[in-house]
């Protein structure tokens, strides 16, 4: 009698998260599984039609463009990101005068919102009017058309979003920390420089961060939409789409449900298996004190 | 020594230079577009300073853009969000970590586990449900899920809540609380910095989210700040000094919110190492 109580009593406090697991998270996923195998369109019911969509996705020329275009954010995302935030770390890890002022100065563009951050960064990489580029003609170099051609789109969105780096700087800082400073003083006995330093004993000791970072900006990476979206509507000629982006032309342009739910599920699956991948490596390369 | 020394304190104050230069770019120039007159938009090179501060930019934009709607809109979906996670998150992580029941640690795996599933995925069938309960172009999508708790805060609060010793809900126990007394009681008031921390990360995340009002909000009336301001961009995208000035008003809110919570956030970053 007493057990069953309890057992209410705890009812009562989980049941908002046991709803909300299983009507925001667990019907959606099951959910847009059955849509990826039919044909629905906004103001019709589904139709089954089997594999059909995620044939017409490996020939739907668009979304072979969106794919590539997503591997390309992938890279300048994830490995970039990485490298740019482990700079900034190492930057300003120790405690000196002032350190607090550079981590805010550092962390404040994360905090800006993105929408707001696109439309200055659409401007200061202007190739006409922005700071960029004028900074550029005063070295006298002729500056770049960033925003304006084709093959520079992608890699114009990669450098802004690197303004973003203040967030893993943070996670990466954090795990730095945490190193025992005897091990960086029996390093420096031993008459060991910087860079073997960082190889021998900061980078091992933070893989668990670093696995950690892989993981979340993975899946934000497979996902990426507003930047693009915001900047260039997926634009010019498609240069920038991203599957995310078409996805949401589909879904919520189109009208296509059955299409767009494929291709969530698509991200839903390569997600998955980059996780795997990681988590298979990770005793290869986490180290774990 | 010394001298190997002095010049890798001036290699690292270089460094420090150049990287508060670049950090800092984006809000400077935001903030010297949107004071320049109409006719030094178009320069090349353009002024880093404006030769005179064109204050009326702010007015002008003002004008344009039915701002405090959209500022009012911004702050009824962040405050509502706020207000969700901070009502269910508590309860759910006290039943998952507090109380001993049969099946707890499973339903705490499968909440944990969704921490990592890609919004693309639970986005269309989300949508239809709230379309078919008629609340598209209303603010309760992107208010009521906060409602039923959020993976990450729940294992966050869980974690806090572990750290206590039990012997304090056990006391209470015995001096004869019921649960609802001991929740509200002791284990609420002993969490209040972590508390103000998931509703800092949650109000952060409404203000900057994006997709969910492009999804949701087609009707002017209801756009928050995320939809005002670039659809500013579409029909006034020539006038750079207006729009800059537009969206440093909308950035002036975060920032102020940023320099009062810096501590709360840099700290709540060291032990979490994720924002919301």
């Amino acid at each position: 009698m007493k057990k069953h109580k309890q057992f209410f009593t705890a009812m009562f406090f989980v049941l908002p998260g046991i709803i909300g697991l299983l009507v925001f998270r667990i019907y959606p996923i099951l959910a847009s599984f059955f849509f990826s195998f039919t044909e629905y369109h906004i103001t019709l019911p589904p139709k089954w039609v089997g594999l059909e969509n995620f044939k017409e996705l490996f020939h739907d020329p668009l979304f072979i463009k969106s794919l590539q275009n997503t591997f390309v954010y992938f890279i300048g995302l994830v490995p970039v990101g990485l490298v740019v935030g482990i700079l900034l770390a190492l930057l300003l890890v120790k405690d000196f005068k002032g350190v607090s002022f550079f981590r805010a100065v550092m962390y404040m563009p994360s905090v800006v919102p993105i929408y707001a951050f696109a439309v200055v960064a659409l401007n200061f990489f202007n190739p006409y009017l922005g700071l960029v580029n004028g900074f550029l003609a005063k070295l006298g170099v002729p500056g770049p058309l960033w925003t304006a051609d084709d093959k520079l789109v992608k890699l114009t969105i990669i450098l802004i979003a690197q303004w973003g780096a203040g967030q893993q700087a943070m996670i990466l800082m954090a795990a730095m920390k945490d190193i025992p400073k005897e091990f960086y003083e029996s390093a420096l006995i031993d008459g060991a420089n910087k860079w073997q330093i960082f190889k021998k004993i900061t980078l091992p000791l933070i893989t668990p961060a670093i696995l950690y970072y892989f993981i979340t900006s993975s899946i934000l990476a497979l996902q990426f939409f507003e930047l693009p979206q915001i900047m260039f509507g997926g634009g010019p000629n498609n240069a920038s789409l991203s599957i995310a982006i078409y996805l949401y032309r589909h879904a919520f342009r189109y009208g296509n449900m059955g299409y767009a739910s494929a291709m969530a599920w698509f991200i839903f699956l390569i997600s998955l298996g980059v996780c795997i991948l990681y988590f298979r490596t990770s005793k290869k390369w986490v180290f774990y004190s | 020594m010394n001298k190997k020394f002095s010049i890798q304190a001036l290699l690292h104050a270089i460094f420090l230079i150049l990287i508060t230069i670049i950090y800092m770019a984006p809000f400077f120039w935001m903030i010297s577009t949107s004071l320049k007159p109409n006719y030094e938009l178009y320069e090349f090179p353009p002024k880093l300073i404006p030769s005179i501060a064109e204050f009326t930019n702010y007015s002008k934009a003002l004008q344009r853009f039915p701002f405090f709607i959209y500022f009012r809109n911004s702050l009824i979906i962040a405050g509502g969000a706020v207000l969700g996670v901070l009502i269910s998150c508590p309860l759910v992580a006290y039943g998952l970590s507090i109380l001993r029941w049969k099946g707890r640690e499973i339903v705490f795996y499968a909440i944990l586990a969704t921490i990592m599933l890609p919004n693309a995925v639970t986005l269309i069938p989300t949508f239809l449900i709230f379309s078919r309960l008629n609340m598209v172009n209303t603010f309760w999508p992107l208010i009521l899920p906060s409602f039923f708790g959020h993976p990450f805060y729940i294992f966050l609060i869980r974690q806090f809540f572990l750290t206590l010793p039990r012997d304090l809900f056990e006391a209470a126990k015995i001096d004869g609380a019921s649960e609802f007394q001991t929740y509200f009681k002791i284990a609420l008031p002993l969490i209040k910095p972590t508390l103000v921390i998931v509703g800092l990360f949650q109000f952060i995340a409404s203000w900057n989210d994006y997709l969910g009002p492009l999804i949701y909000l087609t009707n002017e009336k209801k756009y928050p700040l995320a939809l005002g301001l670039p659809q500013f961009l579409d029909r006034y995208g020539t006038l750079w000094n207006q729009m800059m000035a537009a969206a440093t008003i909308a950035v002036i809110p975060t920032l102020i919110f940023f320099i009062f919570a810096q501590k709360h956030l840099l700290e709540s970053i060291k032990f979490t190492g994720l924002k919301g």
